[in-house]
């Protein structure tokens, strides 16, 4: 195994979020594309500390804060999505154009 | 084996997370991005990262069960029994995603890496809680921090009433 393996890897399931993120209309796909590419984040911080520098915690605590980002971004969106949904009946986000409510 | 193990692992990982996109269900599709985590966490535990593996997976496992509720909610279409597009602009995603996959290659396999400047420590999962209640501790104060604003924020977004209406104004649904 070797970096540029991970790395690799990490770039295709970046690019495939990215894929899904743009492409998808309902708000809901949107967010999981977003959550394949910060999955894509996750293998290669990992992988930048397990082969670069693995006496510092810091890759490890990168990871940590990664993980968290990631929940609260659901959390968030989930509840962004369903003002929205109230608001302007609308759960595709070609409906939701203007940020007036 | 580990190699074996960790090109199985990416290969599950890549293709259900192309499966996310490509197959009708919306059920099914959840399931795949949790597999996708699943693997991920194995990919982890490769890189002898025992505690964040399986901390992904079982948070993963948990967020996709939730995700699954809101798409039963929100999607026109959820069990796929219907089969219809539901993209738009699917050239120009192509596009950028394709260019952005070749320039991170490209910088992964190009780049000179440095070459590893110490060896890693006995159990990792020490190492990382030492960090955390240590030299670190400021990065776990301000997660926590986040977490509560988190919390309140999403309350105040998804009840009906919002932050000044009472329950019994005339605006209530």
């Amino acid at each position: 195994m070797t970096l540029p393996m991970f790395l690799l890897l990490a770039s295709a399931l970046f690019s495939v979020g990215l894929y899904g993120a743009l492409s998808q209309q309902a708000v809901v796909m949107v967010m999981m594309g977003l959550e394949l590419m910060i999955n894509g984040v996750i293998v290669a911080a990992a992988a930048l500390w397990w082969f670069l520098a693995p006496q510092q915690p810091d890759g490890q605590v990168l990871v940590l804060v990664v993980i968290a980002a990631m929940t609260v971004e659901m959390a968030l969106g989930f509840a962004v999505v369903t003002l929205l949904f109230r608001s302007s009946d609308a759960d595709m986000t070609d409906m939701a154009g203007k940020l007036r409510g | 084996m580990a190699v074996v193990a960790f090109v199985v692992l990416a290969f599950v990982a890549v293709a259900s997370g192309v499966a996310v996109f490509t197959v009708d269900s919306m059920a099914r599709a959840t399931f795949a991005l949790a597999l996708s985590f699943v693997a991920v966490g194995g990919e982890l535990f490769l890189l002898d990262l025992g505690y964040l593996g399986v901390a992904t997976v079982l948070m993963m496992v948990m967020e996709m069960a939730l995700m699954a509720v809101f798409m039963v909610m929100f999607m026109m279409n959820p069990g796929g029994l219907m089969p219809m597009s539901m993209l738009h602009n699917r050239r120009g995603a192509v596009v950028v995603s394709v260019g952005v996959f070749v320039l991170l290659a490209a910088g992964s396999v190009l780049v000179p890496w440095p070459a590893r400047r110490n060896e890693p420590p006995a159990e990792p999962t020490r190492a990382l809680g030492e960090a955390v209640m240590g030299s670190k501790m400021l990065v776990m104060m301000a997660v926590s921090a986040v977490l509560f604003a988190t919390m309140v924020a999403a309350l105040v977004l998804a009840t009906a009433r919002g932050r000044y209406d009472r329950a019994d104004s005339p605006e209530w649904p």
